[in-house]
């Protein structure tokens, strides 16, 4: 199965994201190195506004992830409420 | 951060829809070909502008805002970092060459794509396309200055960090990243954004960025490691233009396929052999090793570069042939390149060495085929040598591939004793390569690279020494000409690192930073 891969800088904005993620995607292997974090996950990922709201304890703009993103492989599309990673095939 | 998240009237999608193409026209004083005159010369056929999607649906007014929160936030950490002497805490000062490197090979490079995207961008009939070239122009400007300006606090202490755009245009291995990229902005729109967006920024990227930039972290470096990481949250949506402009040119017409093949097959080559630089810099220069240049490209290509091969194949995109000789170089490119480096210390801006005891036996562990068979028995030789005063510097100038303008110094697929060696007539002249697919490179458009600025060709035809320089008279010392042409000081900013004014330097100050008398 291909693999998805999303990277995030590794500081405080991203811990309740990454938090949220892993919730949301069971599937998902998160891998702490220095100084960012390596989610992967086979086929599709799913970044959910409502579920890192509820961590952060304050709204949300999926388009903040732009801040502390470092990398990521995979379709996107992205609406106000869900920023999705997938393959096709 | 706290930012405000104000009540929207409309989704996203319509947001972006109105902030995009509701903002193009068509021509009508003017016909759209004359306004548009290299949309269509390349062969790429385009039939509706309009489906062409950027998934992050970002619009300019979003983009300032966010990048604005980057900018503020890389500043805050730079000026910490320089206020409290941040130079000192990194791992030794080997380390810095690999940032002396970067600089003068790298960050003229993101000058060099704004022009590229600006360029692109202003070529493309589509709206779509046209802003998201243009945000990508406006962040490779921030780039080059970002980079600059937080390597500036390192030229305030150390050598080699004083010319490097002088440098960029004239120094011999520097020509290999300013051939590569004056090679994709020297093409047509479609082909540089499938040379820069697509094969470098989406499949070649993440080996120079992440392993660079978390290896900056690993080395004590958090102003590199700060203007890494911006720059890196932009490069995730450069892959993103990157990949949509293969499936939207894919997606217009069944004719595009073989055009877009072959761009994809050309510049990951082109981009893989740039990498060279990067892959030596992981196995060799940084003090504190993060991952090797082989686990970078299993990781980075093999898996992830497979996955996205796989999903094109959909459109009839094949896995470029290159990846089967990349793969059996990725046991020896490291030790190669830096070997050459080694060998041509004398004429480098940074400084080179024989890896100590502890970093042999990493390489050992990392590359359990071919180092101690092949390169650790070269290092002991020379680092014996260099014990008896006899530290080895070539003094010969090496012949170069016409394409990728890289020393020829690999060995032949599958046999590392064996130099490879190719070559191909073109109108009574003989042109050398390091490669099948740098020669194939040339065959397929031998009038572009017959005018490859080959920095060896220069120095021979006398064109690398200080104006007013008279090689015929007595005592005329070539190599000292061409590094006074170069602005490299010779002494200070080249040579091997055991002895070097950086080293002592840095010895001295941390020496100061960390006793009382």
């Amino acid at each position: 199965m291909p693999n998805i891969m999303l990277v995030l800088q590794a500081n405080e904005e991203t811990r309740p994201i990454v938090e949220a993620v892993a919730e949301d995607n069971p599937h998902a292997r998160v891998d702490h190195q220095p100084a960012m974090v390596k989610i992967d996950a086979e086929d599709r990922l799913a970044i959910r506004r409502e579920s890192i709201e509820e961590k952060l304890g304050r709204p949300f703009d999926l388009q903040e992830l732009h801040i502390n993103l470092i990398t990521l492989s995979g379709h996107i599309d992205e609406t106000d409420d869900e920023f999705v990673l997938s393959w096709n095939n | 951060m706290d930012m405000k998240v104000a009540k929207k009237k409309l989704g996203l999608k319509e947001r972006y829809s109105h902030m995009t193409r509701g903002l193009g026209w068509d021509t009508s004083y003017q016909s759209m070909d004359d306004v548009y005159p290299y949309a269509k010369y390349e062969g790429i056929k385009i039939h509706d502008w309009d489906k062409w999607e950027d998934p992050f649906r970002l619009t300019m007014d979003a983009y300032w805002k966010y990048q604005a929160e980057k900018e503020k936030k890389l500043y805050a950490i730079i000026d910490a970092y320089n206020q409290n002497n941040g130079h000192l805490s990194v791992t030794d000062a080997r380390y810095l060459n690999t940032v002396k490197l970067f600089l003068t090979g790298v960050s003229p490079l993101e000058y060099m794509a704004h022009r590229g995207f600006a360029h692109a961008g202003r070529s493309f009939p589509g709206a779509g396309p046209r802003i998201a070239c243009l945000m990508q122009s406006l962040d490779e400007l921030r780039h080059a200055q970002t980079q600059v300006h937080a390597i500036s606090n390192y030229n305030k202490h150390y050598n080699g960090f004083h010319e490097f755009r002088h440098m960029h245009d004239r120094v011999w291995y520097l020509s290999v990243p300013k051939s590569f990229f004056d090679d994709a902005v020297t093409a047509g729109p479609f082909e540089f954004m499938v040379a820069i967006g697509f094969s470098f920024e989406y499949v070649l990227t993440n080996l120079l960025f992440v392993p660079f930039v978390s290896g900056a972290a690993y080395n004590g470096d958090m102003g590199t490691m700060t203007f890494g990481f911006s720059a890196q949250s932009d490069e995730a949506r450069h892959m993103t233009l990157g990949l949509e402009v293969i499936k939207f040119i894919l997606e217009q017409d069944p004719d595009n396929l073989p055009i877009v093949q072959r761009w994809i097959d050309k510049w990951t080559w082109r981009g893989y052999r740039v990498l060279a630089l990067v892959a030596m810099m992981q196995d060799y220069m940084l003090p504190k090793r993060t991952m090797s240049w082989k686990e970078a490209w299993e990781v980075y290509f093999e898996e992830n570069g497979g996955a996205l091969f796989k999903d094109l194949a959909r459109y009839g995109i094949k896995m470029p042939e290159c990846a089967k000789t990349i793969a059996l170089e990725k046991d020896h490119l490291s030790h190669q390149t830096w070997g050459t480096f080694y060998n041509y210390g004398a004429a480098a801006a940074f400084h080179t060495w024989v890896p100590d005891e502890d970093e042999m036996n990493w390489l050992s562990a990392k590359y359990p085929s071919s180092f101690d068979k092949y390169y650790r028995p070269r290092l002991e030789y020379w680092r014996e040598q260099a014990a008896q005063g006899n530290r080895f510097y070539n003094k010969t100038l090496p012949m170069l591939c016409t394409t990728c303008q890289i020393p020829m110094l690999f060995t032949e697929p599958g046999d590392p004793t064996k130099t490879c060696y190719r070559e191909t007539t073109f109108k009574g002249e003989k042109y050398h390569f390091c490669s099948d697919h740098c020669k194939k490179i040339f065959d397929d458009e031998p009038e572009k690279y017959v005018q490859s600025w080959l920095p060896v060709h220069q120095i021979y035809q006398g064109n690398c020494f200080p104006e007013g320089t008279d090689p015929t008279a007595e005592g005329f010392d070539p190599l000292a000409a061409v590094l006074q042409y170069y602005h490299l000081e010779f002494g200070r900013d080249n040579l091997d690192f055991e002895g070097s004014e950086d080293q002592k330097n840095f010895d001295a100050w941390r020496g100061m930073a960390t006793r009382n008398t």
